[in-house]
């Protein structure tokens, strides 16, 4: 703890900054980058409005737990939300870092200099934010421009977006780390499907057998989702801090266990 | 403030050993490099120069021993050591999403310069490394040696005191290497502090003032090349090829010439302060070599003395 306290004093924006710099300079001369970009953020608009809409049109409506009663689409669009956060995240913090780590060496170059591996998952982190926010502020706007949210709400959601892109890429960041090579990463994509499928994103998780509801609590993207679509329909209340907690213990158990092994990996 | 003393050691290296499981890379050596110094490590393949020179880079933490660059501690400050170091390593490790003159910039931020330093610095270090032409170049379609290049330039992009270089020309053609001794020649000029691996004994002969020859995780000798040359070694050489002959059936007979003889798999090193003599010697005995070559001593030689086996294979 207090290591971890030292640790943390040492750090230096400046060199976060250099490592989001890299990033940047990466995204701007390579042009394929760009299609990649924009096919991450087509993905949940697309699901928005094939379920959403097509969906909704059988399902009708649905009563919250407060008793509220709203259309399909409002109960699905910041679940999707959620989900564009998580993703916009997971793509940068999990194939593009793995790349770098592994096969580009470019954390090793970096490590030669005074930046630590803290200030590398750091940077690492704040880069997949700036997409994930990216994708999850334009997904806002076409949320409120189909009425499946107020202005107000939704600018408020975007902080809560914004924890749960630290979230995921943080622990996908912690995972890359753990991978032996690419077949892993089909693991890790059947992973973020299941979770995507079950996590109280296409029905309510009261509506689940209780054994599936209670495993589901447990699992990240459903805090996820209840956070956001808590945010996002003005249903405030004391639970929600709860989610808010359990992101934010993923957010820093992520980043230490990135540092620590990068430099495991990297400085035998 | 205080000034520190200018004549205590950039690097001082007390029985460091590094370990990786039961294998002992490098097993407790001693060394000691002065500020302006151009030391080297030469040694075979897995001798355990690269390692050595991750532990004096702050990359990779000693098992054992004591380790201090410009007197600190790298377990302790590293990051503070790093910010004064040029570390080029064995494998180039070049951005390739950026451009030549970017990787420079990139990394100079690294170290905290401004963007309008790290761009004032990329121009002259483009100058420097002869890569000015190819400043908007990706990294990938570069040579050999102007990677290199651009890895050296990169390596001085903080204006380090103490530049560390890992086979900095190996893989490379003639004329690449001679241009990078050349530019490494003009930095040591300035006042640089060199420290190289090599497994080249020409380019520890012209570059190094000091050197350690290292092998098996050990150093089995220091001091200059000339020192090192006069101590272990005569200072001619004559080389024979005995055509069908092997080497080692004819080193009998050659008893009595010179210091002493050295059978290779190829041919016989017959080492004398007088190689024409020595050869006048063998003719007169009535061998009949199919090739003879006199040459001085080198450090190659050297290193075959010391150890019984060639440095490059
Ligand atoms: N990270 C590592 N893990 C295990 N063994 C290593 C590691 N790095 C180097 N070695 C071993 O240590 C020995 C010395 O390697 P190295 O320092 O690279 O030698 P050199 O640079 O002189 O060729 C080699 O046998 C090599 O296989
Ligand atoms: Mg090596």
């Amino acid at each position: 703890m207090v290591s971890t306290m030292l640790a943390v004093r040492r750090l230096a924006p400046r060199r976060v900054g250099a490592v989001i710099n890299r990033n940047m300079g990466a995204l701007r001369s390579g042009p394929s980058y760009w299609l990649v970009l924009l096919s991450g953020f087509f993905e949940p608009l697309l699901y928005l409005l094939s379920i959403g809409v097509g969906v909704g049109a059988l399902v009708g409506e649905l009563r919250l737990d407060s008793g509220r009663v709203v259309s399909y689409a409002v109960f699905v669009a910041p679940a999707m939300l959620a989900v564009s956060a998580m993703s916009g995240a997971l793509a940068e913090t999990t194939f593009n870092f793995f790349f770098k780590m592994k096969y580009q060496k470019t954390f090793e170059a970096i490590l030669a200099t005074p930046v630590r591996p803290m200030e590398i998952a750091l940077g690492e982190l704040s880069w997949a934010l700036v997409r994930g926010s990216l994708y999850t502020g334009v997904f806002l706007v076409v949320m409120v421009a189909l009425g499946l949210a107020s202005a107000g709400w939704a600018l408020l959601a975007f902080p809560a977006t914004i924890l749960v892109g630290l979230a995921f890429g943080a622990v996908g960041m912690a995972v890359s780390t753990l991978m032996r090579g690419w077949q892993d990463f089909d693991l890790l994509s059947t992973g973020q499907f299941a979770l995507f499928l079950f996590s109280g994103t296409f029905s309510p998780v009261g509506d689940y057998p209780a054994v599936l509801e209670a495993l589901v609590q447990a699992t990240p993207l459903y805090h996820a989702v209840e956070l956001v679509r808590g945010v996002v329909l003005g249903e405030l209340a004391a639970g929600l801090l709860v989610h808010v907690a359990y992101l934010a213990v993923m957010t820093v158990a992520g980043l230490l266990f990135a540092a620590r092994r990068l430099e495991r990996l990297l400085c035998p | 403030m205080f000034q520190l003393v200018s004549d205590q050691p950039l690097i001082l290296a007390r029985g460091l050993a590094k370990r990786f499981g039961d294998f002992t890379a490098v097993d407790g050596i001693d060394v000691s490099v002065a500020p302006g110094e151009a030391f080297g490590f030469l040694g075979p393949n897995g001798a355990g120069k690269s390692s050595t020179m991750r532990m004096i880079s702050c990359v990779s933490l000693p098992t054992s021993g004591e380790l201090r660059i410009f007197g600190m501690d790298p377990a302790v400050d590293g990051s503070a050591i790093r910010a004064r170091l040029g570390v080029c390593p064995q494998l180039d490790n070049l951005d390739p999403d950026l451009s030549v003159r970017e990787n420079l910039t990139t990394y100079a931020r690294y170290f905290g310069l401004s963007r309008a330093e790290a761009r004032r610095r990329a121009d002259e270090l483009l100058e420097f490394a002869r890569l000015t032409e190819k400043a908007g170049s990706r990294v990938e379609p570069l040579s050999g040696g102007m990677k290199r290049r651009l890895t050296i330039a990169r390596a001085m992009v903080n204006d380090p005191e103490l530049v560390l270089l890992d086979e900095p020309t190996t893989g490379l053609d003639p004329q690449a290497r001679h241009l990078l001794w050349e530019r490494l020649f003009r930095l040591k000029q300035q006042g640089t502090t060199l420290v190289l691996t090599t497994h080249y004994m020409d380019e520890a002969e012209q570059l190094c003032d000091r050197l350690v020859v290292m092998d098996g995780g050990r150093i089995v000798a220091e001091g200059s090349p000339r020192a090192l040359i006069e101590t272990y070694s005569t200072a001619e050489v004559v080389e024979l090829r005995f055509g069908q002959i092997r080497p080692a059936d004819i080193v009998g007979k050659l008893e009595g010439i010179g210091e002493r003889a050295d059978p290779l798999p190829d041919r016989v090193l017959l080492y004398t302060a007088d190689g024409d003599a020595a050869v006048a010697e063998v003719t007169r005995r009535g061998l009949q070599p199919s090739s003879v070559l006199v040459r001085r001593s080198t450090l190659e030689d050297v290193f075959l003395h010391l150890t019984g086996r060639t440095l490059v294979d």
